[in-house]
């Protein structure tokens, strides 16, 4: 930026020590007002009483901090004690926390409270200097910088100076490969769910999430919303909470009349629909159901899905309907699946075609 | 230094004028000084001069809790196992036995059940957490409202800055690391959100959670980001941060005997080492108490973590809430093209995050960029006088604020018996209005405040006393203040805005100035033009008011 622009336009600085001295300003800077002694300075009773207080409190951290060794020792564990107006407490956590607290509250209000009352409160001046340095001293280091530079021959020396800046650029890549080894490729892995075992042929249960049994279209009553996840799959597998993150399903049924979307009514078994339970904004399990209005609501972020209207979202902020599963009933009348998803489940991602 | 060859008559040798140490203390530090230098050191920093004022103990605040995080965060990792592995309860907390769960959330259980003062750790260790972030920002604020990041102190400003924004991170992968229900359901947030990326978002994730959400990586991996990376990052930046404090001596607010080349204040030794170092325990102590009384966290109510799992009312902690709030109330755009999805709703929100906190960030630049202030300042603003800064300071605040209603919209509906809906349109609204309104408040604030200082100067301060006058009039007795609040009130710099150069030059040839220029000269004028600063009170003003016979 120009300095004819600025410079001239800064304000005068204020207040330089001279100041103080000149006539007709009325506010000039009176200077360093004088010290004012307080009660500890001129009178030595209250200096004495200043310093039992400070060591009373000094003593009273030593008290807490043999409370504490002796609650840690004397409390069990597993105790409950009822205190106004907190409640039921861990009295161990208690007793520790609270004469912890005083222990090291009495140091600190000791200390300063002896800085208060009993040392100096003279105020001093001590002169800034400039950050920026001296002009010899700015053009000794670039001569200094300049003599080194031109000693290194980094300038002059175009070889050197660019197969080095090359090899700067490059090592770095050799910590970036490294990191491939993270994680595994996207390849197909966010596009298909553990429903995909299933096909007309062999079709998979459903298995309620809470009595862990397939269930039968009558078990589903409207008003009601049920969880499940496909056959096969335990709560112990090493890779459950994998699964289930991308298979859990809720089923609501709502009367056939009552579905406003044809295609979603096609995919569900007599009014009973399975949508993924898994939320298309960033995943979180959608588990709040208004059995009236058929609105599932995501307790995360607030998205509200229409279950009746193919799971359309009516607010919030994700971007599109929960994926619905087609199902049906297989030879033994349990609710099956026969298929994937039509579409990947749970938040949005790049690579994610409609 | 002595040496063997010293006679025993015990005279001092020739060649050294020091005097013998008095005692084994002087010795010692003798001994010291002749390999760390210690002397040189202390010279410069041991009556080394701090001002007195109760907003400088904000930063403070920030230093104690960021060491009882450490100490506290140290004694945690000898319990706590960063892994997902598999393990049924068997402890002593009776809700949750016999349930599989991840050894994370598992030790989390018996750090709280098992270890004797293990939960009271555990909790200093969140409660200062808590503290530590909150008292970076109102730092923060109270370094921005009194303009002490004015030069020398730009670079302390940034090394601040990231400071917070290392801590909120911390503060994040920190409480992620229980394994709990409310935990792991950030933890899939985060996944969600980074799916929103676009191109690169799948390869993110993989990457970061070593496969699929959750995997059995993401603990053990923000374990060592929360105890090692940016610990030892925040560690460093700490330092420098303090280095740069003494190195720039602290800034004062204007007064009696104050200047730009000088700090007025206590010395390190003793008031400060007493006052400072006491304040550590009072601090921690307060912290001890809170942390007896209060309960923060209790993992064991929520239960382990699973994907299809979920409680109400889940929230981030308080400073996550602001990304939060973007995130709930961002309409959920989608665009769909080529077989691609762009989806806006959590990418908008995702840039919008870190462009809110870069904004405080560069605003000490932008502000020496429109004055072209050279110059160092060490004397702070008050806030009133800087009414533009203050203003966007209070707009800023208000975003922050409206984003925190924004991303606990539900709380708010069931506390307050609101309808969430009106609650989130409002605050889609008040995220463009709010802080606009704000400003506009702040700012004519300001200039009112300006405008009494003025009075105050020129016609003195009320006294009380009514007078009656000889025709029978009633007046007020006005008092002129005393010299060194005269002083106080009008020791601030106005800055005038800057003009554009001359549209010819000395030839009388057309000179156009660049659209920066014309930039910088506009909103110079809105910093400090006519509508945004009262001009303080000039000593002939002052003169005329006092020598005359007026009613006052």
């Amino acid at each position: 930026m120009s300095h004819d622009m600025s410079e001239e336009k800064l304000p005068e600085s204020h207040g330089s020590a001279g100041e103080v001295a000149e006539h007709g300003n009325p506010f000039a800077d009176p200077g360093l007002p004088a010290h004012e002694p307080r009660r500890t300075d001129i009178d030595e009773k209250a200096a004495s009483r200043a310093e039992r207080q400070v060591s009373l409190m000094f003593v009273i951290s030593m008290l807490a901090t043999v409370g504490f060794i002796a609650s840690y020792v004397a409390i069990d564990p597993d105790k409950i004690v009822y205190i106004f107006p907190l409640g039921k407490v861990s009295a161990l956590n208690f007793a520790l926390g609270l004469t912890l607290g005083v222990a090291l509250f009495m140091i600190g209000a000791g200390a300063v409270h002896w800085a208060r009352t009993l040392m100096s409160d003279v105020e001093l001046p001590a002169e800034r200097h400039p950050i920026e340095a001296s002009d010899e001293v700015r053009a000794d280091v670039i001569e200094q910088f300049k003599t080194g530079a031109a000693e290194s021959g980094f300038g002059r020396r175009k070889m050197i100076r660019n197969t080095l800046i090359g090899s700067m650029a490059l090592v770095p890549l050799s910590g970036v490969v490294l990191l491939r080894d993270l994680g595994p490729l996207p390849e197909k892995k966010l596009q298909e769910t553990g429903w995909k075992e299933a096909t007309e042929t062999k079709p998979l249960q459903l298995v309620n999430m809470n009595t862990m049994q397939p269930m039968k279209p009558e078990d589903v009553i409207i008003g009601s919303l049920t969880f499940a996840m496909p056959e096969g799959l335990s709560t112990h597998d090493e890779d459950f909470q994998q699964r289930i993150a991308k298979d859990a399903l809720m089923l609501v049924r709502i009367a056939p009349d009552d579905i406003k979307d044809d295609k979603s009514k096609e995919l569900g078994f007599e009014g009973i629909l399975a949508y993924s339970k898994i939320c298309t904004h960033v995943g979180c399990p959608i588990s709040l159901y208004e059995q009236q209005t058929h609105h599932a609501l995501c307790p995360c972020h607030q998205s509200t899905f229409d279950l009746a209207d193919g799971a359309r979202v009516i607010f919030g902020p994700a971007g599109h309907p929960l994926p619905q599963l087609k199902i049906t009933t297989d030879e033994k009348g349990n609710l099956v699946a026969t298929g994937d998803f039509a579409e990947p489940v749970g938040p949005s991602f790049w690579e994610r075609a409609r | 230094m002595s040496s063997a060859s010293s006679t025993t008559t015990g005279a001092a040798k020739p060649s050294s004028t020091r005097d013998k140490p008095a005692n084994k203390w002087e010795a010692a530090a003798d001994w010291t000084d002749g390999r760390l230098g210690i002397y040189s050191l202390a010279k410069a920093n041991l009556r080394k001069i701090f001002p007195d004022h109760w907003s400088f103990m904000l930063g403070e605040i920030c230093l104690y809790s960021f060491v009882i995080i450490i100490l506290t965060g140290v004694y945690l990792t000898l319990f706590f196992k960063p892994s997902m592995g598999e393990v049924i309860y068997n402890g002593s907390y009776v809700p949750l036995k016999g349930i599989g769960m991840s050894e994370a959330y598992a030790s989390t259980l018996d750090i709280s059940f098992e270890v004797r003062g293990g939960l009271l750790i555990r909790q200093i260790h969140h409660w200062a957490a808590l503290v530590f972030v909150a008292a970076m920002l109102v730092h923060m604020m109270r370094v921005f409202f009194t303009g002490a990041f004015r030069k020398p102190r730009e670079i302390n400003w940034v090394f601040g800055f990231l400071l917070l924004v290392l801590g909120m991170f911390d503060g994040f992968f920190g409480y992620s690391l229980p394994d709990d229900l409310l935990s792991g359901t950030g933890i899939r947030f985060m996944e969600g959100a980074i799916l929103a990326v676009p191109l690169v978002g799948t390869y993110l994730q993989m990457f970061l959670y070593g496969g699929e959400f959750p995997g059995h990586d993401i603990i053990p991996r923000f374990f060592t980001i929360h105890v090692l990376l940016i610990p030892g990052i925040m560690l460093g930046l700490l330092v420098a941060h303090l280095i740069l404090v003494f190195y720039h001596k602290h800034t004062q607010w204007a007064g009696p005997g104050k200047t730009e080349k000088n700090v007025v204040g206590m010395p390190l030794m003793p008031v400060y080492m007493a006052k400072a170092g006491g304040f550590f325990f009072l601090v921690f102590g307060l912290i001890s108490a809170i942390s007896a009384i209060a309960s923060i966290n209790p993992i064991w109510a929520y239960g382990p973590y699973r994907p299809d799992q979920v409680s109400t009312d889940a929230q981030p902690d308080w400073y996550m809430g602001f990304s939060e709030g973007l995130i709930r109330v961002m309409p959920g755009w989608e665009i769909s093209l080529w077989g691609h999805t762009l989806n806006l709703g959590v990418f908008v929100p995702l840039m919008i995050f870190p462009l809110v906190l870069v904004a405080i960030a560069v605003y000490p630049f932008i502000e020496g960029w429109i004055t072209g202030d050279k110059r160092e300042h060490h004397i702070l603003d008050r806030p009133r006088n800087a009414p533009v800064r203050t203003a966007l300071g209070a707009a800023w605040i208000s975003l922050y604020l409206v984003l925190l209603v924004g991303g606990g919209n539900d709380l708010f509906a069931t506390h307050l018996h609101l309808s969430i809906n009106s609650i989130t349109y409002f605050v889609r609204v008040g995220f463009f209005a709010v802080p606009v309104i704000v400003f506009i408040i702040t700012k004519r604030w300001c200039l009112g405040l300006q405008r009494r200082d003025k009075e105050k100067v020129l016609h003195g301060r009320e006294t009380g006393v009514i007078k009656r006058l000889p025709h029978g009039e009633f007046v007020e007795v006005h008092a002129q203040l005393p010299q060194k609040d005269l002083f106080k009130l009008t020791a601030h710099e106005q800055t005038q805005p800057v003009e554009l150069p001359a549209q010819t030059d000395e030839n009388g040839v057309a000179r156009k100035a660049g659209a920066l220029t014309r930039t910088r000269a506009k909103l110079s004028r809105g910093f400090y033009g006519e509508g945004s600063q009262i001009p303080k009170p000039t000593a002939e003003e002052h003169h005329e008011i006092t020598s005359g016979h007026g009613h006052h």
